[in-house]
């Protein structure tokens, strides 16, 4: 597809809206519909557009493998690492409530912490598995 | 849009069965997996429909709404639904793998060729 | 929906039934925005309608985008359905006994719902109850299936990469016992 003129700058026109969107729902989620899965797959249908229209290995050079392997481990880790910070702040594992004085407060920055670590792996998972599809030859 | 009786719960069975249907009866592995995710959008339905409450709204609290619907069924379908897309992936990576191997997705195909090894 | 479906079990070429799968995951995010579930309806669309949908195509492209026809004989065709509809009967008498869809007074609304609903929003700050519950109350489940994830992601890596290598070792044998 990357002889079509009309859309490659189409494309190029919305592939930073739909990221931007993407940061919309995961840091809106917790007042409108969203979160971190929704961002998570619309952050990389952006990525996913790109390597459609521009080819899988100019996607590839904007999106390094180690980036989406690091994206993969760093997620888990994220949400992994809040329950174990609440636990030094002496909570139970994934209270948030003890993560400011305050413990609303606390319970809040906990959504907006986890939900972003949700739409990290969410996002690296997903580039990656397309990734993999789509930089693979026929054979047989 | 107030009150559904049972009929929903009778198109979810239709369409569970349409999707169970395709899955024990065809052979393509590409077309079992369709099959499969129509199975799952049908249990999607069922959970959504079950938590649904007659003149309520979608559980964002707001001024002036006292009558919400249930919030617990959509919680565990919005992690069942990128669980599925997740095993979906795993499994069509596996029918890829399947067909460089032996050449087919067809499971009648299948059944009588092992590697050549 | 309903013809969506029919004609996904109907036809045989492949590149159609998965771009009719695409079409009824995006009918099935319209149902459940009508049921209330938005944020649920919301994922069923990015998900269902188009990761999903792009996956299916990239295998196709690497299989084949013709399905055979099945020589299947007729009794196992009439064995397959003959299970079918005894389940879907079982189900359907199954259903007579559930409550009527809607149903304040249902058994699953009488449980941890109403807490969710008045102490979510004031524990938490955060108005939407799904992201609430879904986050704090609920923090195991979605840790245990962002990992759920997480595996998938690591198993398509795998199952597609250890082949690559294989075989780029076979060949480097082969290569090396052709020069010997």
């Amino acid at each position: 597809m990357t002889h079509h003129l009309v859309v490659r700058v189409i494309a190029k026109m919305l592939i930073p809206f739909i990221m931007l969107f993407a940061l919309y729902v995961q840091f809106h989620g917790d007042f409108g519909p969203g979160g971190g899965f929704q961002a998570g797959v619309i952050f990389a249908s952006a990525f996913i557009l790109y390597a459609l229209v521009f080819g899988v290995e100019t996607a590839r050079e904007v999106a390094p493998d180690w980036v989406v392997r690091t994206g993969i481990a760093l997620g888990g880790l994220i949400y992994g690492g809040t329950g174990v910070v609440s636990l030094f702040k002496d909570g139970n594992y994934l209270d948030y409530s003890v993560l400011k004085a305050d413990p609303v407060a606390g319970q809040h920055i906990g959504i907006l912490v986890i939900e972003l670590g949700v739409g990290i792996t969410v996002a690296s998972v997903m580039t990656a598995i397309f990734f993999a599809f789509a930089g693979r030859q026929r054979r047989g | 849009m107030e009150s559904f009786g049972l009929y929903n719960y009778w198109i979810v069975i239709f369409l569970m069965m349409s999707g169970f249907y395709v899955v024990i009866a065809r052979g393509n592995l590409v077309k079992k997996l369709v099959g499969l995710n129509i199975f799952q959008a049908s249990v999607f339905i069922f959970y959504i429909s079950m938590g649904k409450v007659a003149g309520g709204t979608a559980p964002i609290i707001a001024e002036g709404i006292d009558t919400y619907s249930n919030p617990l069924p959509h919680v565990l379908i919005l992690t069942a639904i990128v669980v599925g897309v997740a095993t979906t992936a795993l499994g069509l990576s596996l029918v890829v793998r399947i067909n460089e191997e032996y050449g087919t997705v067809e499971e009648e195909e299948l059944a009588g060729k092992d590697p050549a090894e | 929906m309903a013809v969506t479906v029919f004609m996904v079990v109907r036809l045989h070429n492949l590149f159609a039934v998965v771009m009719l799968g695409g079409i009824y995951s995006l009918l099935a995010a319209a149902l459940l925005v009508v049921l209330d579930a938005v944020d649920v309806a919301f994922t069923e669309a990015a998900v269902g309608a188009g990761i999903s949908t792009v996956l299916a195509l990239g295998a196709l492209s690497l299989t084949t985008s013709q399905e055979k026809e099945p020589s299947r004989r007729p009794f196992y065709t009439f064995v397959v359905l003959f299970v079918v509809a005894i389940t879907g009967a079982a189900l359907i008498f199954g259903s007579l006994d559930m409550p009527v869809i809607g149903d304040p007074t249902a058994p699953i609304h009488g449980h941890v719902a109403d807490v969710y609903l008045s102490e979510g929003p004031v524990a938490t700050g955060v108005p939407n109850v799904v992201t609430a519950v879904l986050a704090s109350y609920r923090g195991f489940d979605t840790l245990g299936e962002t990992m759920v994830v997480f595996t998938a992601g690591i198993g398509v890596l795998l199952t597609f990469a250890s082949v690559q290598a294989g075989r780029k070792r076979e060949d480097e044998a082969g290569e090396e016992e052709g020069e010997e």
